[in-house]
């Protein structure tokens, strides 16, 4: 019986894959400054670009401007991960990222009002 | 087409957040459940999970760290604007991911159960050294709203300026007052700060 749970234990082993196999092995992103709230959208040209699997999954995900965190939740992976990959399709110009700015007060208030409204 | 400073002055999407934080199990995922489009993921459960493959093996700690799962809900304020709540992994443990859900946000939510106050300390010391917009709610579980305000805010030792207002997590309505408290907070320290004045004077 002891066996049996042992082999279980393997085979659950064996189908858990470490998330940064598909950085390879890197945890840090090649480009600073990717928050949860980033907006990073798909360059023209990169729905025919030569990717792999997960690269192509992300930008697939970016067709519209979409948070890191959406990227993250969409690919079914790790946060950590997601900025390794969505950093390397930055830099490589095929996703094009909207950082978010020091807001000014007007949008702060129609942020407050919106929210209000709710 | 897709130059940056272009997009952002007309009419660009625009994501915003606000974190949510507080002790493990103080409802976080049932305050951003309440007023979400999506439902939340739940960050205890990730953990958990996470730990069961990978907590056994010494020396890999720094890697669990980093595959803790995402706590958020969405709300779409307008046609450009969109609102993120996250919350922050209730664990000490993972308290330096905060960092990370922090850093840009409009500003905080703390949630604290009166049950368990002592849970919140952790938050309340990480946002209070941080100058940056907060307000204390007070989840009343189980309709259980005997305490005053003032008390809780005395027994946590804060500041006059920080709000402290009651909530149930699980009703909207009063999730979205909570928000709306935080709003004002932030409005008000944007017009502190860029005014220049000291936003504290001891």
């Amino acid at each position: 019986m002891s066996e049996r749970k042992e082999n279980l234990e393997e085979t659950e082993d064996a189908l858990f894959v470490r998330p940064f196999i598909m950085t390879g092995g890197r945890a840090r992103p090649a480009q600073e400054g990717l928050r949860v709230e980033t907006l990073v959208e798909a360059a023209p040209g990169a729905r025919t670009a030569l990717l792999e699997f997960e690269q192509r999954r992300i930008v697939a995900l970016c067709e519209h401007p979409t948070t890191v965190a959406e990227v993250a939740a969409g690919a079914g992976v790790p946060l950590g991960v997601a900025k390794v990959l969505i950093a390397d399709l930055v830099v490589g110009g095929l996703l094009v990222c909207h950082q978010p700015q020091e807001l000014q007060l007007h949008l702060l208030e129609r942020i407050r009002d919106h929210v209000r409204a709710l | 087409m897709s130059g940056l400073s272009e997009s952002a002055r007309g009419g660009a999407p625009l994501a915003v957040k606000i974190a949510v934080s507080g002790g493990l199990g103080v409802g976080k995922t049932t305050f951003i459940g309440a007023i979400s489009e999506i439902e939340p993921l739940d960050t205890e459960a990730a953990i958990t999970e996470v730990s069961v493959g990978v907590d056994s093996l010494a020396g890999v700690e720094a890697k669990t760290t980093t595959t803790v799962a995402l706590d958020f809900g969405r709300i779409t304020l307008s046609p450009l604007i969109t609102l993120y709540l996250f919350g922050t992994p209730g664990q000490d443990r993972f308290s330096f991911l905060w960092d990370d859900l922090v850093e840009g946000a409009l500003g905080t939510v703390v949630l604290v159960d009166t049950r368990r106050i002592e849970d919140s300390f952790p938050a309340l010391d990480y946002f209070e050294e941080r100058d940056a917009p907060f307000v204390l709610a007070v989840n009343g579980f189980d309709g259980a709203h005997h305490f005053d305000l003032e008390e809780v805010r005395e027994a946590l030792g804060l500041e006059a300026s920080v709000p402290v207002v009651a909530c149930d997590a699980r009703d909207r309505g009063s999730v979205r007052d909570v928000l709306v408290a935080l709003m004002d907070q932030v409005v008000e320290h944007h017009m502190r700060v860029s005014r220049g004045s000291p936003a504290f004077a001891g």
